[in-house]
């Protein structure tokens, strides 16, 4: 498949403002889950590091196998039924066009970037709790160093989100940090 | 050896892609066909196109192919224009 027909796809099948929907709301999801987690073996205290490591990258890998599995049942189903509908409109079928083609390989492109996001994104904020484990974190605390990198992707999750919406940016990074901030200040209270 | 100049066509195509994009996309067929397009019909998910595509040798199967992967279909031959050589 050439990378013309691959853009053509995208452009026919509309995918580039879904893809990039997507992959805010679940890298939003993968930053905020994996910022809870933390937080909740921050408040037990005396975890060991290695505890936290597996269990943010089990949570991380659960999401990203949810966001490429969900994503892809539901984009298939979508585009079936779109290309259904035009197939009735154009009273032939299109089996033979870049719309059929889209409905095989969109959905796929789609799960994967619902599914990398959250997955990436943990692994970001997970990587200061690694480094802590090897002792290669310069004297900072893993947890509190992991929790202020996922406030940061989510301040910068917002900025995007602002940029895209042409609402202001800082505004938007704000939002989202507050509500990362609300998450954390309830965490606190459960623990 | 017989060579097709220029062809009007009655197309039905989706909305997407647009006009522009699958006018492109038959010109970059050969460096020198000329594509115009006048959209005679829109519809609910659908539109009607008169395409007129002017060159030195046209391959009309190529054309109709990349008519059928733009997810158009060809309703009829309107006019044609052939020259002995």
């Amino acid at each position: 498949m050439s990378l013309y027909q691959i853009k053509t796809m995208l452009l026919i099948s509309d995918s580039l403002g879904i893809m990039r929907r997507y992959f805010v709301v679940n890298g939003f999801d993968g930053a905020l889950t994996t910022l809870g987690l933390i937080m909740g073996f921050y408040v037990s205290d005396r975890v060991d590091l290695l505890v936290v490591i597996t269990s943010c990258l089990a949570a991380a890998l659960a999401l990203g196998m949810s966001g490429i599995s969900s994503a892809y049942i539901s984009e298939t189903a979508e585009r079936r039924r779109n290309l259904a509908k035009l197939e009735e409109a154009m009273l032939t079928s299109l089996d033979e066009s870049n719309h059929a083609r889209s409905v095989i390989w969109i959905p796929w492109l789609v799960a994967l970037v619902n599914g990398i996001a959250p997955l990436s994104i943990a692994m970001i904020i997970i990587f200061p709790l690694w480094l802590g484990y090897r002792g290669a974190l310069a004297g900072l605390q893993p947890l509190p160093t992991a929790a202020g990198v996922a406030l940061v992707i989510i301040f910068l999750l917002g900025v995007f989100l602002g940029r895209v919406g042409g609402t202001f940016w800082l505004w938007s990074g704000l939002q989202s940090l507050l509500v990362a901030l609300l998450t954390m200040g309830l965490i606190y209270l459960v623990g | 050896m017989v060579s097709v100049k220029r062809l009007v066509l009655d197309v039905l195509k989706p909305h997407q892609p647009n006009a522009l994009e699958f006018a492109h996309s038959i010109a970059s067929l050969a460096k020198d066909y000329r594509v115009d397009i006048q959209v005679q019909e829109v519809d609910e998910n659908t539109e009607t196109l008169l395409v007129v595509i002017e060159g030195e040798q046209l391959d009309f199967e190529r054309i109709s192919s990349t008519i059928t992967e733009n997810g158009a279909s060809l309703h009829s031959i309107d006019e044609v224009s052939v020259v002995g050589e």
